[in-house]
């Protein structure tokens, strides 16, 4: 049953996340974080554009894939088409981000353990 | 090429827009602290020119000891997955367009 977590909530935006870090900020203005947070995710885009790596200790490493290159078909016409490769960014959790994301996920399960029984009486309203 | 690190941005906030070293190493220590926070808060991230980081839930699978071919479960647990956004997925095309 992989999928959507229960719960799902509105997701953090650049806008959001420089304000949550503004709030926290008592030197810099909350344009000098606009611009940090943009420059930040600038440099992170240029790296991988210029075929490097990224790696921050606790959150994850990015890298970047080869795909080799493939025929492909027109899926209008059936005509095949040569595909080349390409390089594609991919991302891997670090141990910190891996273990936090996860125990939280411990921690809502164990949360509401009555979870089950209320999933029966639910079925039940449905079916009469 | 050597990777991207911590060091490196908080060096680029220091160049390009003056933060002092102190400054601009805790800008980069908040910055993905308030991302982690979020995710671990069930809450997805979008930032646009980069890409999105989701979360996935998956349910126990079994699983097995590689070198001694035991069978052990692997627990149902919550992931991140980073989608990369078009912006970028079209930049690191263009690159590999160059070395070949």
């Amino acid at each position: 049953m992989a999928g959507e977590p229960p719960g799902v909530q509105m997701a953090l935006t650049k806008s959001e996340l420089i304000e949550r870090i503004a709030a926290q900020q008592t030197q810099l203005s909350p344009r000098d974080v606009e611009l940090a947070v943009k420059t930040l995710i600038e440099e992170m885009a240029n790296a991988l554009a210029e075929g490097g790596r990224i790696e921050i200790r606790g959150f994850g490493s990015f890298s970047l894939h080869f795909r080799a290159p493939r025929v492909g078909r027109n899926p209008k016409t059936g005509a095949s088409v040569e595909l080349h490769g390409k390089y594609v960014p991919h991302f891997k959790p670090g141990k910190e981000l891996r273990e936090r994301v996860n125990q939280a996920m411990q921690t809502e399960s164990s949360a509401s353990d009555s979870e089950s029984s209320g999933d029966v009486s639910v079925a039940a309203r449905t079916g009469s | 090429m050597t990777a991207l690190t911590k060091a490196d941005l908080a060096e680029r906030l220091f160049e390009e827009l003056g933060l002092n070293k102190r400054e601009a190493k805790e800008m980069v220590e908040m910055f993905f602290e308030e991302i982690r926070r979020a995710l671990e808060d069930n809450m997805p991230v979008k930032l646009s020119g980069f890409g999105n980081f989701d979360l996935r839930d998956k349910s126990e699978r079994p699983g097995r000891n590689p070198k001694t071919g035991e069978e052990i479960p692997i627990t149902a647990r919550r992931v991140v997955t980073f989608r990369p956004g078009q912006k970028l997925k079209q930049r690191v095309e263009a690159y590999a367009g160059t070395k070949s």
